[in-house]
């Protein structure tokens, strides 16, 4: 992976003080105004993938060769949540958003735009469903729309450069906390702001903060919930690549406000780049005295050490999470007693999500009253979603509390791809639901969600379209479950293999009447008798989609049709004999040799070794169109095909 | 197996409690997997019952008790790759390499994976391979890959300056 060599400047003081903190913040903003124009090229885990390395490099490589340093810098930030048309880069003041930026480019963009202030139009944003171009990312649909508080930082601040966050506010709440604030204090603040927990539960975090700091005892801990399993989802992830400061002030203020002096973040070892970040971050904030013993003169010790979670979704439970850290093996044990009372090595345990306290820096900086304003009567603030699926423009997205899915949707995902009509969304990961196109006006908050079937769960959004097959996605869905399953409860362990047993056969044509009965039943069984949070809430894939869609369930059932055509053994490829040309394309293309025919022979596809991957189909010239695929027993082919 | 090395990698974890997890980590970063000695000694040092010890590296995706290949290809099965296709991806590269998921080939070249979501949802489906992700993956792409010469294809995907 192309790690970033961080540097790493010599400190020959410490921030002994609040005023020292800002004396810094006054002098580094003074100093940056020197430099005129910026490159922002972004850095997260995507845009490396598609290649943000070698386009930084060669735009300091050629900068230097131009000797322009002095009027241009070139900055690695954290992920704008625009992750598909990575790489991305901005140009700084204006915020000229170019995408798919390659190292070929380079000379173009400096040339063009950082010298000549000529903007390059073929590495703008294109609106895919207007085709018009977009120069700033401020007027971008997809980031017009959302409502950054939390994400904020996210394409602007280096994550690897502390000096840069302090520049923004950075640890400016932390020091108000510490300084001018008792804990009981912060606590309070915490509670007014409404704010709920952000990995699931939605638990009031001020309440949490306050049994912690209430229950007596010699030593607390403060645990950071960055194990992230639920599939679909990348909001945590972002975050602490992008802005792991933010992340670890919102634990210092945890750990002042609850008594704790030691803070433990969990992280899923498949994210390295998040790992090496806030090692970082945590040891350039050591360095300057932020974090160890005796912060800023007032007696308080703070130091946070990262563990590497072994891959266990369950892991993310709080106390399988605590169990782990311990050196056991990850299962959830029944609560009460509740972590904050009884938690890691015995001792009050704050856990909280990634997402939670990286807002929490934001409430102190602005007040409670500021953050309470956000948000509708019930849910305040704003959420992080991870949009994917079927929408045209997919990524990171932040939106007030009470925005409809709609608005998400449409607005800033910008509508379905492709053209195929909307089916449903999947809120919530492996414990949430489908919702249909009729609760699309649904305000996105914990409890309409709730009502509706789902949860808002860690904030993933799949959106399906009528080429998704809902059967199949529940499938999915208890597949992942009965995987992730750590076996203590019989319910759980073989409730979910036999759910999932009994859904496969259903995408095999081999479903029977009753299933949907018996696959209800089993939800109930599995919601009362699991101990954790994946047992209760693994059927609601299935039972929301029963409820929602559950003709499509019959037809795969009782007419052994999959009407989305994705659950290949209810599908068959045919070549319609009137409209094919034998032009021999399909024949040559098929991977496993399955079409008969020869040049002016009409032709055929052998069933008995079709594949069903659908090359025939792509590959047969559009004014042709000979390849047809259908669902339904196979006995209809001829009729049907002619 | 290389018993110093081992016996290195322990002293540093000397007297923490609750390290069992950290010193498989480290241990399987050594040796690419968990061999069996290096259990029974963890056990010891640890004065743990080798039982727990083999309850928790069994428990976690992340440790393997047996030999991997050179090459690890973990095919990503998120939701948001599961419906661009990781299914079919995970099937050809089966095919391609002649093992099932979870197998290592008899030459020790490749291992075969699944993997729970890398988080590059918006870049579906993606496959790791060993530490660098390839985002929107096709089958054709993933056959170039496992056919061609690996070394060579990821060097020229990072030039490294
Ligand atoms: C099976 C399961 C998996 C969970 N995974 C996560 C996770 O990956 N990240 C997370 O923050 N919370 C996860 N939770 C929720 C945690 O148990 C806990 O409620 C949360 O970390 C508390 O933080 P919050 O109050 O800030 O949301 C999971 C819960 C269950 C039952
Ligand atoms: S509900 Fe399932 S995952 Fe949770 S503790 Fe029980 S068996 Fe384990």
């Amino acid at each position: 992976m192309g790690r970033p060599i961080l540097k790493q400047p010599e400190r020959d003081h410490k921030i002994d003080s609040h005023d020292a903190l800002q004396g810094l913040r006054e002098a580094l903003i003074a100093a940056g105004e020197t430099t005129r124009k910026e490159v922002r090229v972004c850095c997260g885990s995507s845009c490396i993938s598609s290649g943000a390395d070698s386009v930084r490099e060669a735009f300091i490589d050629q900068i230097k060769e131009l000797e322009l340093e002095e009027d241009i810098g070139v900055k690695r930030v954290g992920c704008h949540g625009f992750c598909e048309g990575g790489p991305n880069v901005v140009v700084a003041p204006e915020g000229i958003f170019y995408q798919h930026v390659t190292k070929e480019d380079v000379p173009e963009i400096i040339s063009e735009t950082l010298l000549e202030g000529r903007v390059v139009e073929r590495l703008l944003y294109k609106d895919p469903a207007t085709d018009k171009r977009y120069i700033y990312k401020r007027d971008i649909p997809f980031f017009k729309k959302q409502k950054r508080i939390v994400l904020k930082n996210c394409g602007h601040v280096d994550p690897a450069d502390i000096e840069d966050y302090i520049k923004v506010d950075g640890f400016e709440a932390f020091a108000r906390a510490l300084t001018g604030m008792t804990p009981e204090g912060v606590i309070e603040e915490i509670k007014q702001s409404g704010l709920r927990g952000r990995g699931g539960a939605g638990f009031p975090t001020g309440i949490k903060w306050e049994t912690a700091h209430n229950t007596p005892a010699d030593k607390r801990y403060i645990i950071c919930n960055g194990n992230e399993g639920d599939p679909g989802a990348f909001m945590d992830r972002s975050v602490m690549e992008s802005d792991p400061y933010s992340v670890i002030e919102g634990m210092m203020i945890a750990g002042y406000a609850v008594r704790a002096s030691k803070g433990i973040i969990y992280v899923w070892s498949g994210y390295p780049l998040a790992v090496h970040h806030l090692s970082d971050a945590i040891a350039q904030a050591t360095d300057l005295g932020l974090l160890g013993h005796d912060i800023m003169g007032t007696g308080f010790d703070f130091n946070i050490e990262i563990i590497k979670g072994a891959g266990a979704f369950v892991c993310g439970e709080e106390t399988a999470m605590i169990a782990s850290i311990e050196g056991k093996s990850g299962r959830p044990r029944p609560k009460p007693p509740y972590p904050a009372v009884q938690g890691l090595w015995g001792r009050p345990t704050v856990v909280n999500n990634v997402e939670t306290f990286a807002t929490v820096p934001r409430i102190i900086l602005n007040g409670s009253d500021w953050y309470s304003k956000i948000g509708t009567a019930q849910d305040k603030g704003t959420k992080i979603f991870s949009l994917v699926g079927k929408v045209w423009n997919r990524g990171l997205v932040e939106v007030e509390m009470g925005t409809t899915l709609r608005e998400i949707i449409y607005d800033i995902g910008g509508g379905i791809q492709g053209g195929r009509p909307f089916k449903a969304v999947q809120t919530g990961g492996p414990s949430g639901g489908c919702i249909p196109e009729e609760l699309l006006d649904l305000p996105v908050g914990y409890e309409s969600l709730a009502e509706a079937g789902s949860v808002m769960g860690s904030g993933g959004l799949l959106v399906m379209d009528e080429g998704t097959c809902i059967v199949n996605i529940a499938r999915y869905f208890l597949d992942f479950a009965q995987n992730e399953s750590c076996g203590q409860c019989s319910p759980c362990r073989i409730g979910t293999k036999q759910m999932f047993k009994i859904l496969d056969d259903i995408t095999k044509g081999k479903g029977e009447p009753g299933d949907i009965e018996i696959l209800l039943e089993l939800s109930d069984a599995l919601k009362k008798g699991s101990v954790c949070g994946l047992g209760m809430t693994s059927p609601n894939p299935v039972v929301s989609s029963i409820r929602y869609f559950r003709k499509e369930y019959e037809e795969h059932i009782y007419e052994k049709r999959c009407r989305a055509l994705a659950c290949k053994p209810l599908i068959h490829y045919h070549i319609k004999k009137y409209r094919c040309k034998a032009c021999m394309r399909c024949l040559r293309a098929c991977p496993v040799g399955a079409i008969i025919g020869a040049k002016w022979q009409v032709h055929e596809i052998d069933q008995s070794k079709c594949i069903k991957c659908g090359t025939c189909m792509k590959v047969c010239p559009p004014r042709f169109s000979a390849v047809e695929c259908i669902t339904g027993p196979i006995e209809e082919l001829g009729e049907k095909g002619e | 197996m290389d018993n110093h090395k081992l016996n290195k990698i322990l002293l540093v974890f000397e007297g923490k409690k609750g390290s069992l997890i950290s010193i498989l980590q480290r241990v399987q970063e050594e040796f690419g997997y968990l061999p069996e000695e290096a259990l029974s000694s963890i056990a010891d040092f640890l004065s743990l019952p080798p039982s727990q010890v083999f309850s928790v590296a069994t428990f976690y995706k992340h440790f393997f008790l047996s030999r991997r290949g050179d090459h690890i290809i973990s095919i990503c099965q998120g939701t948001a790759c599961h419906v661009c296709g990781a299914r079919d991806l995970l099937a050809v590269a089966e095919k391609i390499l002649g093992i099932k998921t979870g197998q290592t080939t008899p030459d020790y070249k490749y291992s075969l994976e699944r993997v729970g979501c890398l988080g590059s949802c918006a870049l579906a489906p993606a496959v790791l391979i060993d530490d660098e992700v390839y985002s929107k993956m096709t089958p054709d792409r993933l056959k170039e890959l496992l056919t061609g010469d690996l070394d060579k294809i990821k060097a020229q995907k990072t030039p490294r300056t």
